[in-house]
Parts: structure tokens; sequence; C-alpha cells
């Protein structure tokens, strides 16, 4: 591991501060990613700033009937809250589909959004991979590359990879938004929708956050009731990644919203897609997958989206 | 075995970690921007030690205070061999930095018992006999004793079926809960049911 200097910081305005003052910086929170990939060597900041120390760890209302989450409140106790397990339990459930106990205590909002690719040439940096350095080529798409976990959609042919977070795929649904302060003073307040990027010629770039942009705190709006469900398909029963993950949200009326992980670069959905809910598991995928380009090792992702979604709408009715 | 991410488990021995205990209090971490001086609480002992910032929790108990009851499988977040409670909380110590716990209260396996004295949690895993090489059996255990406060807590897993109900000790919920602590020696039914001998005590 390279060395880097550690600075603590204890407001979000000092954070963003020493951010633009120190150029290689990075924010580390619960470190179970950074740390992970620091080990590697494939990522080398050359300074940490804690952002532990920000105070931004509690969940309170919105006047809008919302819940605002600090970016460092542990994935465990946003899962465990009472106002989420009953308002929003599609996040409770994917949180709790992801990593293990002890992760999970340590893991924060911010982080998880933030967590890189599970793509085995990301990690392997004896491979070229364009996300990890750009330029070096895609060694998932050369011939008898693992494409087994890799995406269906919304990739390019610079980057083949799916974003690997389960809460952010419950965010997608739930219509969140993340919040973030810059070093210049500016708030932003990202729809979900927009926070990842498609890969298209710059995959180094997972997001649309600025060098140096904190995230201080994700919203939810005001519930939206109906059943909600999450179903992670993964080769062992816990502590793995998805395969496939599906979200729903399915209202009496039989209207929802579906949301993909494990298929794309970042949480999937479409608006036409969930228009399609009425008509049956088939009729969405139709259209959430529309455009899709599998590979020969994960044609097999499609049918699996469809056959979880029929399941989901079956325990939903 | 598969494993929650693509990177196979490292070698258990890792190079050692690149720092020493203070040689006395007022050594000068602020010269060297690559260490940093931090006060540890292990086992209701504070430590004052000087690190290298790339020190992780793990490498600073085992390394530099000679605890080494906390294992290192992995060092990447994927066995649980190096489960400790910091705050009240079970982590990875492999995937934390000790710099990052300045004024923090951990609790490794020394701390839970002695060989002469053992906790109800290591007497039911010697009864059941719930480890057999027992490389991850510190970790099996810290995570054991988490598990029971965490349903106590009512924190919800991904087999909780009612989520707006108390959460209750089944096995089920055990099982997902200690999904995160590999053991190779496949000793996983006997550390089942040493969970549960000290949960039913505990009742
Ligand atoms: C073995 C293993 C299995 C796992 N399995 C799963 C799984 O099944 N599903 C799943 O979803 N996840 C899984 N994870 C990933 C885990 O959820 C993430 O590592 C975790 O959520 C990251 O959060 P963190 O706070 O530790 O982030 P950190 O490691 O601290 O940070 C991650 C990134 O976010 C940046 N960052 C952090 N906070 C901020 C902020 N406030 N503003 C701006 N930037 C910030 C950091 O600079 C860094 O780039 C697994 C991890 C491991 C090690
Ligand atoms: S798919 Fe993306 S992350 Fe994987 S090797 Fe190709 S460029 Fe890298
Ligand atoms: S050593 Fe394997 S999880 Fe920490
Ligand atoms: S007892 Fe040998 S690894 Fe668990």
């Amino acid at each position: 591991m390279k060395p880097f200097s550690y600075h603590r910081a204890s407001d979000a305005a000092q954070a963003v501060a020493r951010a633009a003052e120190l150029p290689g910086a990075r924010f580390i929170a619960g470190g179970t990613n950074l740390l992970d990939l620091m080990k590697l060597g494939i990522e080398a900041p050359a300074h940490l700033i804690d952002v532990n120390g920000l105070g931004l760890d509690q969940i309170t209302e919105t006047p809008a009937g919302g819940l605002r989450i600090g970016t460092l409140v542990s994935n465990t106790a946003l899962s465990a809250d009472d106002r989420v397990r009953r308002d929003y339990p599609l996040l409770t459930r994917a949180i709790a589909a992801g990593a293990s106990g002890q992760l999970r205590n340590k893991a924060t909002t911010g982080g998880n959004l933030l967590q890189r690719t599970r793509c085995p040439y990301f990690y392997d940096t004896a491979m070229p991979c364009n996300k990890r350095l750009p330029g070096s080529g895609c060694a998932a798409s050369t011939p008898g590359a693992v494409t087994r976990p890799l995406g269906v959609i919304g990739t390019s042919q610079a980057c083949l990879a799916t974003h690997p977070s389960d809460m952010a795929v419950a965010l997608r649904a739930l219509d969140a938004e993340v919040g973030t302060l810059s070093a210049d003073g500016a708030r932003r307040e990202i729809p979900l929708e927009s926070f990842h990027r498609l890969p298209g010629a710059m995959p180094e770039h997972d997001t649309v956050l600025r060098p140096g942009e904190l995230i201080t705190h994700v919203t939810l709006p005001a519930p939206v009731g109906g059943r909600q469900l999450y179903h992670k398909v993964r080769d062992r029963a816990s502590y793995a990644f998805a395969l496939v993950s599906v979200a729903l949200i399915l209202q009496p009326d039989g209207t929802g919203r579906v949301a993909l992980g494990g298929v794309a670069p970042k949480p999937w959905r479409r608006p036409e897609a969930d228009a399609a809910l009425p008509r049956g598991a088939g009729a969405v995928m139709e259209r959430l997958l529309e455009g899709a380009r599998p590979l020969s090792g994960n044609a097999f992702k499609i049918p699996l989206a469809t056959r979880t979604l029929a399941a989901l709408l079956k325990e939903a009715a | 075995m598969a494993i929650p991410h693509p990177v196979p488990f490292g070698p258990l021995a890792r190079r050692a970690a690149f720092a020493t205990p203070d040689a006395g209090r007022g050594a000068a971490p602020a010269e060297d921007p690559y260490r940093s001086s931090v006060t540890l609480t292990v086992n209701g002992t504070p430590h004052r030690l000087t690190l290298d910032n790339r020190t992780t929790l793990l490498d600073a108990l085992r390394e530099h205070l000679h605890l080494t009851g906390s294992k290192k499988g992995c060092d990447h977040g994927q066995c649980g061999a190096c489960t400790c409670t910091v705050n009240g909380t079970r982590i990875n110590t492999c995937l934390s930095l000790a710099v990052m716990h300045d004024g923090d209260r951990i609790e490794t396996i020394e701390g839970l018992g002695s060989a002469q004295a053992l906790s109800p949690m290591q007497q039911a895993f010697v009864a059941r006999d719930g480890f057999q090489c027992g490389y991850c059996t510190p970790g099996q255990i810290q995570s054991a004793c988490a598990v029971l406060e965490e349903i106590r807590a009512n924190i919800p897993s991904h087999v909780t079926a009612d989520l707006t109900a108390p959460v209750q000790i089944t096995e089920a919920e055990i099982r997902e809960r200690m999904s995160g602590n590999l053991c190779r020696c496949g000793a996983y039914a006997n550390i089942l049911a040493a969970i549960r001998d000290v949960a039913e005590a505990q009742a």
C-alpha cells in the first residue's frame, strides 16, 4: 500500500476544504471498500480525510414526509430503523441481502453508493482494465474471458461491468436523492437515477460526483406504500454479490415499480417498464431489458431476471 | 467454496505492519505525515501507539500489542477470522485502519475469557466441539456473542420474515447472521449447536 497522510475532519465544511487543498485526497468512511482496494494497489490516495467525525449519522424526518439519512448512518442502523422497516421495507430488505453483519456494521450510506465494481479483471492488476487504468483496454471483452458476473445492458465497448450495491437498487426504486456539498459551498440534490453514470468511453467515472464533492445525506421522498419485495439471486445463500436482484413495489391496483441489480453499471429502472407491470413479468422485462447485449457467459441473466420478477409478482399478489 | 468477492483468499501470514509501539510518550508524529498517534482501549487497558497510517486495526492488535488471538484469514473482509468488537459492535478489523479508532473500546477474544475462566460462549464451543483446527474460532466466538446481542437489539436480517415484529432467535436467524464467518474445517453444525445452547441458557 502506498503511504498516505491521515486527517480527521470535524464538520462537512472542513472536510471539503481539506479535500480542496490536498490534491489526491480521498474521503474515508467505513473503509470496507476503499481500504480493500488500497491493499490491492487499485486505489492509491495520497491523503485520507476521515469523515466519521462529521456528525452526519442521524435519520431525520423531512417536511415533505420523507426521511433524510445522514451519510454516516451505517447500513445496519439504516436497515434497523423503525421508520424504514415500516415505511420503506424494500430498503431494509436490500441492505440485509448484502455483505455480512460485520461489514454492514461498518459500511455507511454514502460509502455503499460509491463502492466500486466487482468485475474480476478490475481486481486483477496484471490485466488491462479501462475502469482501473483508463485506456489500457478491457480484459473482460477478450476471447475466453469470464463474463458471468458482468452486465447485460447499459454497458459499453470500453467496459462491461456492473454496479454491485444492493442498497442502491432499493434507493432507485424509492426515487431517492443524494445530497452533496462542494468546497465552494455549493449543494446539490442529485436524483439517484442520474447519480451513477453509464460507462460510455469513460468507465473510470462511476458517478457524476466531482473531485472533492462530499455526500452529506440521502433523501427519501414520502412513503409510497404497496408491497415491497427484494429478491437477490446469488451463488450461495448469503454473503455473496448478486447475479441478478429484483426490487419490486406493487400497489393494490397492479401498478408499481421495478428496479434490477447485477445487470447494469447502475441500478436499472425504466418508466415504460414500470408502466407494463399490470401485464406481467414478461411485458416488464421486454421493456426493461430492451437493447440488452448479453454475452455468452451471462445471457442467463435475462431469463433469470424475468423468472425472479414473476415469482415476486406471485408473492406480492 | 464460493467467495463473495473475486479475489482469492490471501496467504495466512502477510507482511507485518509498518510500525512500532511508542518508545515513550511524547514521540512527535506530527513531523511524519505518514504516522499518527492513537489511543486504543483494548480489553479495558488503554494503549498509546504511534503507527504508520497504513496499519490495520488487526495488525495493531497482533503485531504491536501481541494479541494474536484475532486471526488473519484473508485480510479482505471475506472470512471473518479477524472479527472483534469495537464500541460494542462486531467489525472486520482487517478492513479498518488503527488510526481511525482513537479513543475506541476494543474487545478481542483475549478479553472475553481466559483458559482458566472461559466465557459461556467459549465453554459452549468446547462442549459442542465447535471447531477443528481452531483458526476461525476467535472470530466465530466474537460473532456468536454479537449475533445474540444483535437479535436482542431487534436488528433485522435477510431471513427475518416480519420486519415489524420482534426478531426471534431461531436456527435460520443464527445461520444467516453467522454467514460472515467462514470455517474451512466445516464445523458449522457444531458452531450452531454451541450458539443455540448459549441462547437457551440466557433465555
Ligand atoms: C466481502 C465483501 C462482501 C460484500 N458484499 C456486498 C453485497 O453483497 N452487497 C453490497 O451491496 N455490498 C457488498 N459489499 C460492499 C460493501 O457494502 C461496501 O464495501 C460498503 O458499503 C462501503 O461503505 P464504506 O462506508 O465502508 O465505504 P468506504 O470504503 O469508506 O468508501 C467507499 C468510497 O466512497 C467514498 N466515500 C465514502 N464516504 C463518502 C462521502 N460521504 N462523500 C464522498 N465520498 C465518500 C470513499 O472515498 C471511497 O471512494 C461487500 C464488501 C465486502 C468486503
Ligand atoms: S469490464 Fe470494466 S471493470 Fe471489467 S475489465 Fe473491462 S473495463 Fe475493467
Ligand atoms: S481477515 Fe478475513 S475478514 Fe478480516
Ligand atoms: S475450525 Fe478450522 S477453520 Fe474453522
